[in-house]
């Protein structure tokens, strides 16, 4: 049966130069004495050590968490001593550093206990079989690091086809190349079970026509299976996820939207090997295969690495870096990024090292203004208008570039590939789009200042009213009793003259020692007595 | 002449009950145009631009009592924005404000800090956490760096600090000029 | 430690630069130069020559004026292009000092006062054209008749000669070497109320169209399918061109064969097929979108046909593209293509 299959717009042909690195079978790259791992690795949060400094690990030992949803957890490639838990650079084209843990091994290469489930995946609970690779690690090998298992949870959303990419369409590198000639059975089992845990109706596994050994391997491991072996003509960027749904479907995946809003879901070849390590193995994700190519080695080959290795010691293994080197790529010479040192580690996302000589890549060439010429436009395998965004952002016009789809743009680099002035366009395009994030990032945290500030103003308003207002009060209490002062003070001191004078009374009416008197004290105080009746009555009086 | 008269103030009439109509019926609530450069303005509330706050500094824009190159910590960007938004010609920052600087945050050293609560009250954002006699410190992410707070620490224990660029923040740069570009 | 360079990807580039892009286009002229110049003789070559030297030459003092690197924009080959275009539309054996200041205000006017390469709204050679069809319009319509119809061949140095100091040899008089072109006799013989049948019957009109005029315009068409086919420029514009040229003039004609000349009249008598791929295809001044192209092309086929059919010029070529330059930046605005994800694609 030939499968009907579809074209997306745009796309170029650029040398494949593939053939160098597929000479030799996959080798084992050597135990390196350092092992750095960076906590991030992959798409989403970074990971969470769970390990300290001076701690034994061994070889597949969970050595960091996942911190989140869209995160993954780091283990351990071979056994060793933690030295460091520091900031190291890590590949990204900005050549900065992020969290690393580092591994000083022991050259035992001990692994931790490990092995499968005692229940094969079919009788698992899916969750629990996602879980498994979750805690595996396991991300997109193909390049872009999303983490694996949220890619196998279609939430609801009924997943009609398992799209495994081997497309590989950058120029140079060949590691999926190479697994697909060697070892398709570890492919097959690994895409068994991610249909399995999506429940897909059909899997289908792409790979170009310019791959005729790969292709072969994969047709004969997949006799007796029920997964349908594609060949896509060689067009590049096939190997882009959406590019290529719409090759083997016809289908367009939405511009924000995912492939499982239109019942596919697509993953790297490599990836399923993982799963199929991670599930029937029960290794978790420790090493890749990473292609080590360009005219910048001596001998390119394609090297199974452990997760951690310097670059430089794989370069030393093909024979050392030459000293005409002008870049180190990590990934193809189409979407990867030149590295700034060759002690950055090798991560779950590097297929490739491409020590590029500089026959190898573009000479620096003058930049000439843009000639409108459109060839922009024929090559983007997004229909967007490339000169037009450019314009956009150079003049750091970042709203009128959005309205123009930057961010569809995926980066490919078809359409500074083929302008004859030179343009870094692709450069334009990263350069907006960080800077639209950094804007983005900006305003939100103005609103929240300004937010504050005015709560603030209103806050010291309110306490300023509220202050005025005790105020107000206070003073109006002394005022009002001005006026009833003096009735209150009288009112008391006749009170306490009141008070006094019951008591005086009280104590007038029953004299103590009165028994036993003699007469003439008797008329003492009866004189008295008189006296005192005397003056109380002219007191009276007056 | 009576007719042409006439039909003037008919015509007048007409026309004058279609704009008093339009008057009230698309009538323009509030001055949003203090808002809107409000939302360009980075919120900073240091004061630079000589105003006691951005939406002082934004009324004072609207009112066209103040040039727009007044905000160092906007810098060139929020320049560009303001003149987009206003129909004006971009002008370089003016000197006398300050110059523009990369994003600092304030950091309060604990050690010495002696808890008189003078920088608590400079905040323009409450970004800083503490009590009479207990030490401060500075939320982070709250901070706009205003630098506010410097000045009335009595022990001097508050420094500025760049904010650290790390990948998740890194930008591209702005891809080296041509010629050509160089001079338009 | 080796120095790493560390620019964005992509690190590949495609062979195509814009020396490249012009040296094709000038490539596929060089067929129908071949034939224009066996058809009319030396003026041909001697105008391409002449507007060359100083397209170049006011290039360089152009880009020395503005502080430009002179070295990397001189041969570029975009100077070179406008050179030769305008060359090729005018007339053969024209003044010197013509072809000379055409040359030189296309180059200065129309390309560096607006900013050089890349930045011309208006297609170079054709304000050139223009310019000295408005401004000098007894030279410019002075057109040689081709060889096979011509009673005498000049020789190069006759030709230098007459060029440089309108001195004819002895015995021969300008009005043996000149003949209106077939689009002009067309027009001024319509003018006078004759009937087609009796217009077309005359030496100059040959089997699809002038006579001579048919044979380069074969040659154009050869270079310009290289060209699409080399992808040097796409098909939009000269197909959208010359069928809505072909369209127009072919409704006309079956309404009125009398009064209308025929749909291949139009496609191979005058400026046409070379403004179809080579003049209306310049990308700097034209619309860029695929849509676009056609309306662009479109409007530039109709836009021609209307201004032979009823205005005051015989060819319209020239005029067609500037009009339709200026109309590009709308059109590429209301153009723009779907972005794939974006609806109506499933």
């Amino acid at each position: 049966m030939i499968r009907q299959l579809f074209r997306f717009k745009g796309g170029i042909h650029p040398p494949q130069h593939k053939d160098r690195s597929t000479r030799s079978p996959i080798q084992a790259a050597w135990l390196p004495k350092q092992l750095i791992l960076p906590l991030h690795q992959h798409i989403g949060e970074s990971g969470e050590p769970i390990v300290a400094v001076g701690d034994h690990v061994l070889k597949g030992q969970k050595i960091a968490r996942a911190s989140g949803y869209v995160s993954a957890s780091v283990h351990a490639s071979s056994s060793g001593t933690i030295t460091a838990i520091e900031e190291l650079p890590i590949p990204h084209p900005s050549g900065l550093s992020a969290s690393c843990i580092v591994i000083d091994t022991d050259g035992e290469d001990r692994w931790i206990e490990h092995g499968p489930e005692d229940i094969p995946y079919t009788e698992m609970d899916v969750s629990h079989l996602r879980n498994l690779i979750r805690t595996s690690g396991i991300v997109g090998l193909g390049g872009a690091g999303f983490p694996s298992s949220i890619k196998l949870n279609p939430a609801g959303s009924k997943i009609d086809t398992l799209i495994l990419n081997g497309v590989e369409c950058e120029p140079y590198i060949t590691c999926d190349d190479m697994l697909m000639r060697e070892r398709p059975e570890n492919i097959i089992a690994g895409a068994k079970i991610m249909r399995h845990a999506l429940n897909a109706r059909q899997c289908l596994i792409a790979i170009e026509d310019n791959k005729p050994e790969a292709y072969t391997a994969m047709i004969e491991a997949c006799k007796d299976e029920d997964i349908e072996v594609v060949q896509v003509p060689t067009l590049y960027p096939q190997g882009s996820e959406k590019q290529l749904i719409k090759v083997l479907t016809g289908k367009e995946c939405p511009s924000n939207g995912l492939p499982f809003q239109i019942g596919i879901v697509v993953h790297n070849v490599g990836t399923a090997a993982a799963v199929h390590n991670a599930i029937n193995l029960g290794e978790p994700l420790i090493s890749r295969i990473v292609t080590v190519t360009g005219d910048g080695v001596a001998e390119p080959c394609n090297l199974e690495v452990l997760l951690g290795t310097p670059m430089q010691a794989l370069l030393d293994q093909c024979g050392g870096l030459n000293s005409d080197v002008d870049r180190i790529i990590m990934g193809g010479p189409m979407m990867g990024f030149a590295m700034h040192s060759t002690e950055i580690p090798v991560i779950k996302t590097t297929n490739c090292i491409l020590a590029a000589t500089e026959s190898n890549v573009t000479a620096p060439s003058d930049v000439m203004p843009c000639i409108r010429c459109g060839a922009c436009a024929d090559v983007c395998p997004v229909d967007l208008l490339p000169q037009q965004l450019q314009w956009y952002a150079r003049s750091k016009e970042f709203e009128r570039a959005q309205e123009h789809n930057l961010f569809d743009c995926i980066e490919c680099g078809c359409c500074a590939y083929v302008c004859p002035s030179n343009i870094p366009l692709v450069h334009y395009y990263r350069y907006a789009k960080t800077e639209i994030w950094a804007q983005e990032r900006e305003k939100e945290k103005a609103d929240i200042a300004r937010q504050r500030h005015e709560f603030r103003q209103s806050r010291i308003e309110r306490e300023k009213a509220e202050k005025a207002a005790r105020l107000a009060k206070k003073k109006a209490a002394v005022k009002k009793p001005a006026d009833g002062e003096k009735d209150d003070k009288q009112a008391a001191i006749q009170a306490a003259l009141d008070r006094a004078k019951a008591k005086k009374e009280a104590q007038g009416v029953e004299p103590k020692n009165i028994e036993n008197m003699t007469p003439a004290q008797q008329k003492q105080i009866d004189d008295a007595n008189a006296r005192r009746q005397q003056t109380d009555t002219s007191e009276q009086e007056s | 002449m009576l007719t042409a008269v006439l039909a003037l103030t008919a015509i007048a009439i007409i026309f004058g009950l279609l704009l008093g109509f339009a008057a009230v019926r698309f009538k323009v609530e509030g001055d949003p145009l203090v808002d809107q450069i409000d939302a360009i303005l980075p919120q900073t509330q240091c004061g630079q631009c000589g105003y006691p706050g951005c939406k002082p500094y934004a009324t004072a824009i609207a009112n066209n009592e103040a040039d727009i190159n007044r905000c160092p910590p906007g810098g060139e960007t929020t320049i560009i924005a303001l003149a987009d938004l206003l129909g004006k010609d971009p002008i370089p920052l003016d000197a006398e404000v300050g110059e523009e600087k990369p994003k600092m945050v304030a950091i309060i050293d604990e050690e010495t800090c002696i808890g008189c609560t003078l920088c608590i009250q400079a905040c323009p954002v409450d970004a800083i956490l503490g009590a009479a006699k207990q030490m401060h410190t500075i939320i982070e992410v709250e901070c706009t760096g205003c630098e506010l707070c410097v000045e009335p620490c009595p022990v001097d224990c508050i420094d500025m600090v760049p904010i650290k660029e790390d990948i998740f923040h890194w930008k591209w740069p702005y891809p080296e000029q041509t010629d050509e570009e160089a001079k338009l | 430690m080796i120095k790493l360079n560390t620019p964005s990807s992509p690190h590949f580039h495609g062979p195509s630069t814009v020396t490249t892009v012009m040296l094709k286009v000038m490539l596929a002229l060089l067929p129908g130069i071949l034939i224009y110049a066996w058809m009319f003789g030396w003026g041909v070559i001697i105008n391409i020559v002449l507007a060359s030297i100083t397209a170049l030459a006011t290039e360089a003092l152009m880009l020395r004026m503005r502080q430009r690197p002179v070295m990397m924009y001189l041969f570029d080959g975009s100077a070179l292009v406008t050179a030769m275009l305008l060359a090729l539309a005018l007339p053969p054996l024209a003044p010197w000092w013509l072809v000379v200041i055409g040359s030189a205000f296309a180059i200065i006017f129309a390309k560096h006062l607006y900013g050089g390469l890349g930045f011309n709204p208006f297609n170079p050679a054709m304000v050139g054209y223009v310019m000295l069809l408005i401004s000098f319009p007894r030279e410019m319509t002075s057109w040689l008749a081709p060889l096979s119809l011509g009673e005498q061949n000049l020789s190069l140095g006759q030709s230098l000669s007459f060029v440089f100091s309108g001195s004819l040899p002895a015995g021969l008089s300008l009005d043996a070497l000149t003949m209106a072109t077939p689009l002009d006799s067309l027009k001024t013989e319509l003018g006078l109320n004759k009937a087609m049948q009796e217009i077309t019957a005359s030496p100059i009109f040959g089997m699809l169209g002038g006579t001579g005029w048919e044979w380069i315009n074969i040659a154009f068409l050869a270079g310009g399918l290289w060209l699409i086919h080399k992808k040097i420029i796409s098909w939009h514009v000269p197909i959208a061109m010359l069928g809505s040229l072909a369209l127009i003039s072919f409704l006309f004609f079956i309404i009125k064969p009398g009064a209308y000349a025929s749909p291949l009249f139009h496609l191979f008598s005058g400026g046409a097929i070379l403004g179809a791929f080579f003049i209306a295809t310049d990308p700097v001044s034209g619309a860029t979108t695929p849509k676009g192209r056609l309306y662009f092309g479109a409007g530039v086929g109709v836009l021609t046909y209307i201004i032979r059919s009823w205005g005051g010029y015989p060819d319209a070529v020239a005029f067609s593209v500037l009009l339709m330059n200026m109309a590009a930046p709308t059109i590429d605005y209301y153009t723009r293509p779907r972005v794939f994800g974006h609806g109506g694609g499933n």
